[in-house]
């Protein structure tokens, strides 16, 4: 076993944490936004519903969710799930998004009411605060939390090994099985290294919009 | 015929009656100024005649427009809504600026939003900002702040933001421009500045109503001044009056904790 093969053997395990990484990415960021009106709105059946709804998925392991979403569709209504990927997509999409709508909503609420108020008197609608005086504003508060959650899924995409997808862990645990252990240890260097590009990239953004306070 | 007439008006929270019965009237190009210790109610009248609050009871009439009755059974169309509310324009004590558009932006967005409604806006949208910018420009510049118009709120001093906000209400040209404490936020030495450009907008008949606490100006600058006291008006007058010749005890003694 050269090192090179081995290295890029994890690589193509990565390429899976990161496939699941950008699909949560792509479909919990708008999924969260609409859980946050929901969680925000004045009609009270759906507030409450969409808040039980966000108690369950942050108060229960994502991993669990992994299996249910996996196994649920066939045990119970005779639907297997085909593809691994789907499967961990969907958990991670919605446990995402419950936490991404968290962010959203203390963003939004830590905006004074002053901003609404001016916009009000100005003759403006609601959706035009909105639009264009509050969201710009919920964005700015939102990205050092936001860099926070998406290290976390980073991280968490290797859960994903549990329904048998083969990300970067799962690779090397292969080698590990057969009585190789640093491989194991070496997968830290790739997670350190998409984390360290996140970094980069929310301090770049960060910096953006440090224009205004 | 008055420009500002407000009946009988009535506001509570929770049961707790802030405003008890407000009646007074305005003429065009007056200025009147609230005064009363903190708690008064003057804040929750501004409120309501520029629709931030609702009133409970009573009537409030804008340049000829009913705003706000409660007698009547008549709903407002949101377009008419819209119309009542630019009448009134409203300068906070906090200023409220957009944070993240510099001073040009904070003084025409509305009006650039306002301006898509036009029937010509798509043929003619770049003309049409021309024209908002070029308007907004000239204001600007009778404040003083031509040469902030590039810098964001939390590059100017409390003062230079205020009078944004004030030019920022200004430019919509509402019939009546009110004003909650303009300069209480503000350090000693940064009310000057703003106390002069209202004094400017005075004496270019410009319609206002100015809840403040400093005296002396509200003296100078007022046609008119109302004393309110736990939701009531106690007493008004013309400004030498009322300062001058209290009649109620509670005005004396009031006006004796704030000079
Ligand atoms: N939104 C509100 N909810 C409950 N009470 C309020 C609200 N706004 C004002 N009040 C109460 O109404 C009274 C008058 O307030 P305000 O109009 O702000 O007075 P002023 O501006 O003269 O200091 C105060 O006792 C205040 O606590
Ligand atoms: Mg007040």
């Amino acid at each position: 076993m050269t090192f090179g093969k081995i290295t890029t053997d994890l690589l193509a395990g990565l390429g899976q944490n990161i496939e699941l990484f950008l699909l949560t990415l792509a479909f919990a960021l708008p999924l969260g936004l609409l859980i946050t009106f929901g969680s925000m709105s004045k009609f009270k059946p759906l507030k409450y519903l969409t808040k039980t709804f966000v108690w369950i998925i942050r108060g229960t392991p994502l991993m669990l969710q992994l299996f249910v979403v996996f196994y649920i569709p066939g045990l119970v209504f005779g639907y297997p799930m085909k593809s691994r990927m789907f499967a961990a997509a969907i958990a991670f999409i919605i446990n995402y998004a419950c936490y991404f709508s968290e962010i959203y909503r203390g963003g939004i609420e830590s905006i004074p009411n002053g901003q609404y108020e001016a916009g009000q008197v100005l003759g403006m609608t609601k959706s035009q605060t909105f639009f264009r005086v509050v969201l710009m504003q919920v964005v700015k508060r939102i990205i050092p939390p936001m860099g926070n959650e998406l290290l976390t899924l980073v991280k968490d995409t290797s859960l994903a090994r549990v329904i048998a997808i083969g990300e970067v862990i799962m690779a090397a645990e292969r080698y590990t099985a057969r009585g190789l252990i640093w491989p194991l240890f070496y997968t830290g260097v790739y997670f350190l290294a998409l984390c360290g590009i996140l970094t980069l990239l929310f301090g770049w953004i960060e910096k953006k919009f440090s224009y205004y306070r | 015929m008055a420009i500002l007439e407000v009946k009988d008006l009535h506001k509570q929270f929770e049961g707790f009656q802030v405003l008890k019965g407000i009646n007074f009237e305005l003429e065009k190009g007056q200025v009147m100024s609230i005064i009363g210790s903190s708690g008064s109610g003057k804040t929750t009248l501004l409120r309501c005649i520029t629709q931030l609050e609702t009133a409970d009871q009573g009537m409030i009439m804008v340049d000829g427009s009913i705003t706000f009755d409660s007698a009547s059974k008549k709903k407002l169309s949101s377009e008419e809504k819209r119309k009542n509310q630019l009448k009134t324009g409203l300068v906070f004590q906090s200023f409220n600026l957009f944070p993240q558009y510099n001073v040009l932006e904070n003084v025409t967005l509305a009006m650039k939003l306002a301006a898509e409604r036009r029937p010509d806006f798509k043929e003619n949208k770049k003309e049409i900002y021309e024209e908002i910018d070029d308007k907004a420009k000239v204001l600007i510049a009778k404040m003083g702040l031509s040469e902030k118009l590039k810098n964001y709120p939390c590059e100017l001093s409390g003062g230079q933001q205020q009078r944004v906000s004030i030019v920022r209400a200004m430019a919509l040209e509402p019939s009546i421009l009110f004003f909650d404490e303009p300069t209480s936020a503000l350090d000693p030495e940064l009310t000057g500045e703003v106390l002069k450009v209202i004094r400017e907008l005075a004496e270019e008949k410009m319609t206002m109503v100015i809840v403040t606490h400093e005296m002396d100006f509200a003296r100078e600058v007022s046609d008119k001044i109302i004393f309110m006291d736990q939701g009531i008006i106690a007493e008004s007058g013309s400004a030498d009056d009322l300062i001058n010749n209290p009649k109620t005890d509670r005005l004396k003694a009031f006006l004796s904790k704030v000079k």
